[in-house]
């Protein structure tokens, strides 16, 4: 009797040992998969159409051939120019504005903060990218035409602006958290030395909380990175290198996402989409690395 | 020692704190002498952590807070005259955890003079230097000044602590319990410092330590359930309690 309940306790203590190593593991391989899929669909243009990195990375020449012999030019350099400046300029809108919210939310009104700010802040995360883009088409783009008389309202600047209110929530919630965790004895060894209120957040809050920033601010620019349909709807979707906040571009995501059905399987049109869904992959890859660097250094300060 | 003529650094007049509905000091009245170490004793919740942070208006920041009665330091009404952030940089804390912040040792200690506005390198290192000299730490630390603070010990902590307070040059400093977290070892050599500090300084220390009270401190005030039940020279009042309730306190019979 007794060994029996035993072994029935065994055999559950095993059973969801197996179950959740299964799943555990499944994540880890599909990720490597995924990775491998990208790195064997995307290397086919240095390797079956010879292409360089160099140029892949280095030129603006963007004309692939949409056919298995190749023989055209797969230059990235506008879209991953386009990425980049997007994503810098959204970056350098909503970083000051999440950073004044997060401080905002934990040190100067908490109790507003936490009960209605956060909220307010958490359902910006939770809009759909269409919405986004559709009200930035509908009311940016004229907004940008009439105030700096442009003929065109697409641009650069109408999809940084769209994708900094997209980054916004969660550079804030990100930041709000990393402040929020700063002990109060810090803030008290600070006031006890007569610091003003001011001086308490910008010498010894933020600072202590810069590793937590860093990381909203990085997993706020992967979003970004990543985003599509958004940026796709209000930055014209020109193949141009972008020369000022007014021009219009494509970003790696906008192109993908725009030439992926009429490109035929196997040609090199579709290798040089794959090679660019490889390089945004990398892109994420460093980014973690990064958090995870940021983080580390400060786990190996505090010991 | 009692008879030599102090001069009195805080004036405490009919001092009540409220906390909400909690009355929390009843009825403070008492002088803290320059230059001596006056220590609080009391059992927990006594209200003696609560009139420390009275005296630099720590409890400023506490919601529901009401104060009734005056505090003078060298005759100025600490809460109608005088601005808490002045306040707090002639009156400094050392609290019971060590809380240094998490910035290299230099900038620990640096981090007062800056906030005063003083940016220039040479004038910074030598008040680095001087205030850990002053708080005893400087030959342990001078070769790793730009180490993380969190990487000491917390008695080195504690001392660097009190580097940092030493730092903005107050005149008074606050001590809640600052040997609480502490070994016996560093024990020690915060009391020593705090001996050897009282020359400069008026000392004002929370312990729940009686034998500590006894070594260290010139005055004592036993606080019970918000009241000062009696406020002596530290010999007389270990020797002499005049109160019932002293006698029964300092005896171990309930606390």
């Amino acid at each position: 009797m007794k060994t029996k309940r035993m072994q029935g306790m065994f055999c559950k203590e095993y059973g969801w040992r197996g179950l959740t190593i299964f799943f555990g593991l499944f994540v880890i391989v599909l990720t490597i998969i995924i990775g491998a899929f990208l790195v064997y669909k995307g290397s086919d243009t240095f390797l079956t159409f010879g292409h360089t990195i160099w140029e892949f990375l280095g030129s603006a020449q963007w004309d692939p051939a949409d056919s298995a012999e190749g023989g055209g030019q797969t230059g990235a350099l506008i879209f991953i120019a386009g990425s980049l400046t997007t994503c810098g300029l959204a970056l350098a809108i909503a970083t000051p504005f999440a950073l004044g919210s997060a401080v905002f939310m934990t040190e100067i009104s908490p109790e507003f903060g936490e009960k209605f700010y956060r909220p307010i802040v958490e359902i910006f995360a939770g809009i759909p990218s269409v919405v986004y883009g559709w009200v930035g088409l509908t009311v940016l783009i004229p907004a940008i035409k009439t105030i700096f008389h442009r003929q065109v309202g697409h641009s650069v600047l109408a999809a940084g602006l769209v994708l900094a209110v997209m980054i916004f929530p969660t550079i804030t919630t990100v930041s709000a958290d990393a402040i929020a965790s700063v002990s109060q004895e810090c803030r008290n060894a600070a006031y006890g030395l007569g610091s003003t209120r001011w001086q308490t957040i910008w010498r010894v809050v933020i600072p202590a909380s810069s590793s937590g920033i860093i990381t909203g601010i990085i997993l706020g620019l992967a979003r970004a990175f990543g985003e599509a349909l958004a940026v796709a709807m209000v930055i014209g979707q020109t193949t141009a290198i972008p020369t000022s906040i007014f021009s219009t571009t494509k970003t790696l995501t906008t192109e993908i996402a725009a030439q992926m059905g009429n490109a035929m399987e196997g040609g090199e049109l579709k290798s040089a989409l794959w090679t660019m869904a490889l390089l945004l992959f990398l892109i994420s890859l460093l980014f973690i690395t990064l958090i995870h660097h940021v983080s580390g250094n400060q786990d190996k300060e505090e010991k | 020692m009692s008879e030599e003529k102090a001069k009195a650094k805080f004036s405490i007049h009919g001092l009540n704190l409220r906390y909400q509905n909690f009355h929390a000091l009843k009825n403070v009245n008492m002088d803290i002498y320059e230059h001596k170490i006056t220590a609080l004793i009391g059992p927990s919740g006594c209200g003696k952590s609560t009139f420390l942070k009275t005296l630099n208006r720590m409890n400023d920041f506490v919601k529901g807070v009401t104060i009734e009665g005056k505090i003078q330091m060298d005759e100025k009404d600490i809460y109608r005259q005088m601005d808490p952030i002045e306040l707090r940089n002639k009156v400094g804390m050392v609290f019971q955890q060590p809380n240094p912040f998490p910035k290299s040792i230099y900038d620990n200690v640096a981090y007062g003079p800056r906030i005063c506005g003083i940016h220039k390198k040479a004038q910074l290192d030598e008040i680095v230097e001087k205030s850990l000299k002053q708080a005893a730490i400087w030959d342990e630390l001078k070769d790793r000044l730009h180490r993380s603070a969190l990487s000491l010990s917390g008695g080195q902590q504690q001392r660097l602590c009190i580097a940092r307070t030493l730092a903005v040059e107050p005149e008074v400093i606050l001590m809640d319990e600052p040997t609480s977290a502490l070994d016996p070892i560093s024990t020690t050599k915060i009391e020593e410092l705090a001996i050897q500090l009282k020359e400069k300084y008026t000392i004002i220390i929370v312990t729940h330590n009686m034998q500590q009270a006894s070594r260290i401190s010139d005055y004592t005030a036993f606080f019970l359930l918000g009241e000062v039940v009696e406020y002596a020279a530290t010999t007389d009042l270990f020797a002499r309690p005049q109160d019932a309730r002293t006698e029964k306190y300092i005896t171990g019979r309930f606390g």
